[in-house]
């Protein structure tokens, strides 16, 4: 498999002490992962150690030459009464191309055809307000997508949407990762998002373990990971974290 | 119909519209990237701070369009920086930087006399005294900012909506805010002497928040406010002339009259979009979604 991107060694920080220490991440063609950690576990600043805007106090973060990496930036962070339609949001991603204000024929099909692939094609002239929790996310993967990346980064993609719209997204991602688009993604909800990807990191400040869901999703993991103790129970082969003291509650009922 | 037209017999009338117009429409094309980035009270800052540039520029032995300008675009640059940078915010950011400015401008001129343009016509503007070369410096300014705003549009765009993504999607956003922050110094610079600190503040603004109340199209509002801002130019222009009141005064007031127009006609409903038009943590519920 080709790499796409190769974190080794890699400490990172704002200011005073490191978020993120010691890191080493391979992410490869073709590949889908998940980070999942707490709330200040460094997710958000491993996701920007990939996609380059931080650069690594120590350590090095390679990426092989020419791939196109997009990001998808979390939904609580975008401005939504900004003045822009759908069609001009998606536009945005050939912004650096051309001098001129117009987009060309050829951009305007590239944007409808991306919308109708996400099943948002009609919406192209709505102003992003008026879209859906789940047509915002579809939004902004094509604005993404129109790109033609190689490699496909999210941030919280499922945080703030209801069950639906979460399962659509990931219907979506699976679509995309088949197509051979390679994803990373930063998750903390573990039961609806994380034990449905092939590959997970676990993280807090550091990598804690690596694997498939039934690798990751342990006990033990989790505990290092959350500082919490959480039982794991098996269902229709994947992984189902229970908080310990929930499973107290219902035994003593 | 005749005494509609007979001042412009007189160049001064002539020379006042040109400049209110001018200016007012370099305001509302500006305005919108002002406010839409948060920065509306950036207008009133810089004025204060290129206030400090024209009280330093004649000490220094400098030009003291060139001394106030360099100032101007240094402080705005600093504010750029340090918001960018650090976790102060823009309004903070503004209110350090400016008001150092201002301060040291009266520090100055109180120390060494006042060489430069007078004090009150800095504070209030001179419409009236509107100069050849004041004409030019304005429509060089109009000119610039529509060129270079018409060819980088959509990277102006991206890198006000969504700076982080925009930076690496080939963006040079460090360069789009340099060059944003050069366009609003100049505009600042050439309006300044003509409609003074108080009204360049409010020509920022008003036309911006009025046009995004119209629309929901960033290239619409653009449009909106460029028009909204030299219309009201040119008749608060018209109207002090007749009722005698400093045209700088009757420009601000039409800006406002027709923010309460707009505001009635829409009954309000649009005036929710301007609320934060800079804020970047209000998530769409299903309610207002559904509104």
């Amino acid at each position: 498999m080709t790499t796409l991107v190769h974190v080794q060694h890699a400490t990172f920080g704002y200011s005073g002490a490191p978020v993120l220490k010691d890191i080493d991440v391979l992410i490869e063609q073709g590949q889908f992962t998940g980070i999942v950690g707490p709330s200040g576990s460094g997710k958000t600043s491993l996701l920007k150690l990939l996609l380059g805007t931080v650069k690594p106090q120590h350590g090095t973060v390679q990426r092989t030459d020419g791939i196109a990496v997009s990001y998808v930036p979390q939904l609580e962070t975008v401005n939504w009464n900004f003045p822009v339609t759908v069609d001009e949001c998606v536009l945005m991603s050939r912004a650096s191309k051309r001098l001129s204000p117009w987009a060309t024929k050829q951009e305007r099909a590239d944007v409808a055809s991306t919308l109708d692939r996400l099943g948002i094609a009609d919406l192209g002239k709505r102003h992003i307000r008026e879209l859906s929790g789940g047509q915002q996310q579809r939004m902004f993967v094509a604005r993404a997508l129109v790109r033609r990346p190689q490699l496909l980064l999210m941030d919280e993609p499922t945080s703030g949407v209801d069950v639906g719209t979460r399962h659509e997204m990931l219907h979506l991602l699976d679509e995309l990762n088949r197509d051979g688009l390679a994803i990373v993604l930063t998750t903390h909800d573990l039961n609806g998002m994380a034990s449905h990807l092939p590959h997970l990191i676990a993280l807090q400040q550091r990598v804690i373990a690596e694997g498939t869901p039934s690798e990751v999703i342990v006990p033990e993991v989790l505990e290092r990971v959350f500082g919490a103790r959480m039982e794991v129970l098996q269902h229709l082969g994947m992984p189902v974290v229970v908080d310990a003291r929930d499973l107290g509650v219902l035994g003593a009922a | 119909m005749a005494q509609f037209f007979d001042r412009f017999q007189y160049a001064f009338f002539v020379h006042g519209m040109e400049a209110a117009i001018m200016a007012g429409a370099l305001c509302g094309l500006i305005g919108v990237f002002i406010t839409l980035r948060g920065m509306s009270y950036i207008g009133h800052g810089l004025s204060h701070s290129i206030f400090g540039g024209f009280a330093a520029a004649p000490l220094l032995g400098v030009n003291v369009l060139l001394g106030a300008g360099v100032w101007g675009l240094l402080s705005a640059l600093a504010i750029t920086s340090v918001t960018r940078r650090s976790r102060i915010g823009a309004d903070a950011a503004i209110g350090v930087i400016t008001t150092a400015s201002f301060a040291l401008g009266i520090a100055l001129i109180t120390k060494f006399g006042n060489k430069g343009p007078t004090f009150d016509a800095l504070l209030f503007g001179s419409i009236l005294g509107v100069s050849t070369g004041d004409l030019l410096l304005l429509a060089f300014a109009l000119t610039l900012s529509l060129l270079v705003i018409t060819l980088l549009y959509r990277r102006f765009l991206f890198a006000t909506f969504d700076p982080e993504v925009a930076d690496v999607s080939g963006v040079d956003v460090k360069k789009m805010d340099a060059l944003l922050m050069t366009i609003l110094s100049l505009s600042i610079l050439s309006t300044l002497t003509i409609i003074g600190v108080t009204l360049v503040a409010a020509t920022l603004v008003i036309p911006a928040v009025v046009a995004r109340m119209l629309t929901n199209s960033f290239s619409r509002m653009l449009w909106i406010s460029t028009l909204l801002g030299a219309a009201s130019g040119g008749v608060g222009m018209y109207l002090s002339y007749d009722l005698d009141i400093p045209s700088g005064a009757t420009i601000v007031l039409v800006n406002a009259a027709i923010f309460l127009v707009v505001l009635a006609v829409t009954g309000g409903r649009q005036l929710r979009r301007t609320a934060g038009m800079d804020d970047h943590q209000e998530l769409p519920t299903k309610s207002t979604v559904a509104a």
